[in-house]
């Protein structure tokens, strides 16, 4: 076996290790903490107020921080090996953007009274399919296909339904910018089980297919022209997984709100660390999203306890720091 | 003897703009061919109508007998590999970069390479002279360098017909021969059929058996090195002032420059 195929496989199942713990830490610590020994005994007990707190409260957010940091981190490795550009998250390209136009809209025209606690996750996903496939529409026509073109129209429809937001909440009510502002900063707190369900199987059935993806995307790195001397039908791969990304981040974004840099931070920091090639890292970047998710969590509930971060201030400074002290100690290429 | 390549009155190009007006070229089993003619006359263009990178709008490309545009991208890739001018330095691995010349071969559902593939990649490493490399990241190594390794993928693909477009374009003199000798004993030792764009017109004239002088989307003259290269043939096409002679050893034309304040001189 190949030096390099042993450090990956040594990363991977310390990232797996790594998983495992933070889920540990999440289920263990909050307002009330447990030890080790105490956690155990309380889920093997299955009753009494500390087993609800753990399986009612504190487990679904850790099943939703496994699931949207996954997708979240997934999605940007994904939009990153398409683009070849390392710039290139999930909100980039207006998915966010759109969900949270679609949120706005549904809070703004009190639509929620239709359709009840799917409202603003059903909306927000709704939103995002329709950003996507106008950026989709618009870089895809006829047969000529530009993946460049395609990125630029992302750039703007996303700065277009940033400008559409920020009127619809210039012009509404304090409540309902409450609302809005509330659901746009990111949260894993999601009363909702079965949502939750939807989330975590999306994301790993994303990842699973995604796989399918891992070779051409590898072929991808040689350039585009060069992956269609190889064999790589580029158009329907560029456009599968563009599709794939989209659906992570709608779904990721309906649920949860902006969490923002996850997508960009934890493919960056993995590939520093394991390197570029796509059937390693895709797996690397969901675990490695996963646990920055769970651990920003933790810190976000617990360091102004007993009220709580939005989540997504943790990820941008703790995720920006980190990256930052990590790249500028390191040798760094994007692609 | 029958083409082995055979391209049949081929019109293509992009949008509103026909760049190959209508080209028959036949290539023979086991020669090195080489394409050359000015910036412009069409000669990527027709290795992309070749290999499917842009789409026909007339005319046929037979490989074999098997019109190429009936193949999948796939099997195209089984039986053509391409060497172009730059090898984009990344930081792929110079192993994992040969092993790609594999992907043709990988089903969707194989993630990894098996054994076989190793082999072959290996073999073809150690032929180019870029075994011990294999450890380095592409950005890490000279153009000269980067290039044999990109040969090395092309040969894994374990091609019938390996297409080279200007190879050794930005290569001093001993690397060009470097590539290019290398080239050529692929060509004697596995018969593998060559075809190459290539700009200088000694080298063309020393590596090929056979030329085709592109002008303007069509071909102006084809044939041995001696029938195509001589003065008349590259003023018109290229409207430069050479002076052809034959070169002692070879018996082959070599081309030599004159440029104007020289003519001038000559007055």
């Amino acid at each position: 076996m190949r030096e390099i195929h042993i450090k990956q496989i040594a990363i991977l199942l310390s990232l797996f290790i790594l998983l495992i713990a933070s889920i540990f830490i999440a289920l263990s610590v909050g307002e009330i903490s447990f030890s080790l020994v105490e956690l155990i005994d309380i889920i093997s007990s299955e009753s009494g107020i500390e087993y609800t707190i753990i399986s009612k409260i504190r487990y679904p957010r850790v099943v939703l921080g496994i699931a949207v940091g996954g997708a979240l981190s997934l999605s940007g490795v994904i939009l990153q090996g398409i683009y070849r550009n390392p710039l290139v998250e999930p909100y980039t390209l207006g998915i966010s953007g759109g969900a949270s136009l679609g949120v706005a809209v549904t809070i703004i025209f009190n639509l929620n009274m239709i359709l009840g606690v799917y409202a603003l996750p059903l909306s927000g996903f709704i939103g995002a399919v329709i950003t996507t496939f106008l950026v989709y529409i618009l870089a895809v026509r006829k047969s000529y296909f530009n993946i460049n073109k395609m990125l630029l129209i992302g750039v703007m429809v996303s700065f277009m339904s940033s400008s559409s937001m920020m009127f619809l909440m210039s012009t509404t009510t304090a409540e309902n910018l409450h609302s809005i502002v509330f659901w746009i900063m990111g949260s894993l707190d999601e009363p909702n089980i079965s949502l939750i369900k939807i989330v975590f199987y999306t994301s790993i059935s994303g990842l699973i297919i995604t796989y399918l993806f891992a070779n051409p995307l590898n072929a991808l790195r040689l350039g585009e022209s060069k992956a269609k001397h190889l064999g790589v039908n580029t158009t329907f791969i560029i456009r599968s997984l563009f599709v794939i990304a989209s659906i992570l981040t709608g779904i990721s974004v309906s649920v949860s709100g902006v969490i923002g840099f996850v997508g960009l931070i934890i493919p960056h920091l993995l590939r520093l660390i394991i390197g570029s090639d796509y059937r390693v890292l895709l797996l690397a970047s969901f675990l490695g999203g996963s646990i920055f998710i769970i651990a920003s969590d933790v810190i976000a509930r617990t360091i102004i306890s007993p009220n709580e971060l939005p989540i997504g201030v943790i990820t941008g400074m703790i995720g920006g720091i980190v990256f930052i002290s990590i790249m500028s100690k390191s040798k760094f290429n994007a692609q | 003897m029958a083409g082995f390549l055979r391209i049949k009155d081929l019109k293509s190009g992009y949008s509103n703009n026909l760049v190959i007006k209508g080209v028959d070229i036949e290539i023979v089993e086991g020669s090195f061919s080489g394409i050359i003619g000015p910036n412009g006359s069409g000669k990527t263009t027709l290795f992309k109508s070749i290999t499917g990178e842009i789409s026909i709008s007339e005319g046929d490309i037979l490989l074999n007998d098997i019109d190429l545009t009936k193949m999948s991208a796939k099997q195209k890739a089984q039986k053509i590999a391409i060497v172009t001018q730059n090898t984009e330095a990344s930081d792929i691995l110079v192993e994992d970069y040969v092993l790609m010349g594999r992907y043709p071969y990988k089903s969707t559902f194989q993630l990894f390479e098996n054994n076989s593939d190793f082999e072959l990649a290996t073999k073809f490493m150690k032929l180019t002279g870029v075994f011990k490399l294999k450890d380095k990241h592409m950005n890490e190594l000279s153009g000269g360098e980067q290039q044999l390794v990109a040969i090395a993928k092309a040969l894994t693909q374990e091609p019938e017909l390996l297409l080279l477009d200007e190879p050794t374009s930005h290569l001093d003199i001993s690397h060009q021969m470097q590539i290019l000798n290398l080239i050529q004993q692929l060509n004697d030792d596995y018969n593998l059929t060559v075809l190459m764009i290539i700009h200088d017109l000694n080298l063309a004239s020393e590596y090929c058996d056979y030329l085709v002088m592109m002008d303007n989307g069509k071909v102006f003259v084809n044939g041995s090195p001696e029938e195509v290269l001589n003065y008349t043939n590259i003023e018109k096409v290229y409207n430069a002032v050479v002076l052809t002679q034959e070169n002692r050893l070879t018996k082959k034309p070599s081309i030599l420059l004159v440029s104007n304040r020289t003519l001038n001189s000559l007055k």
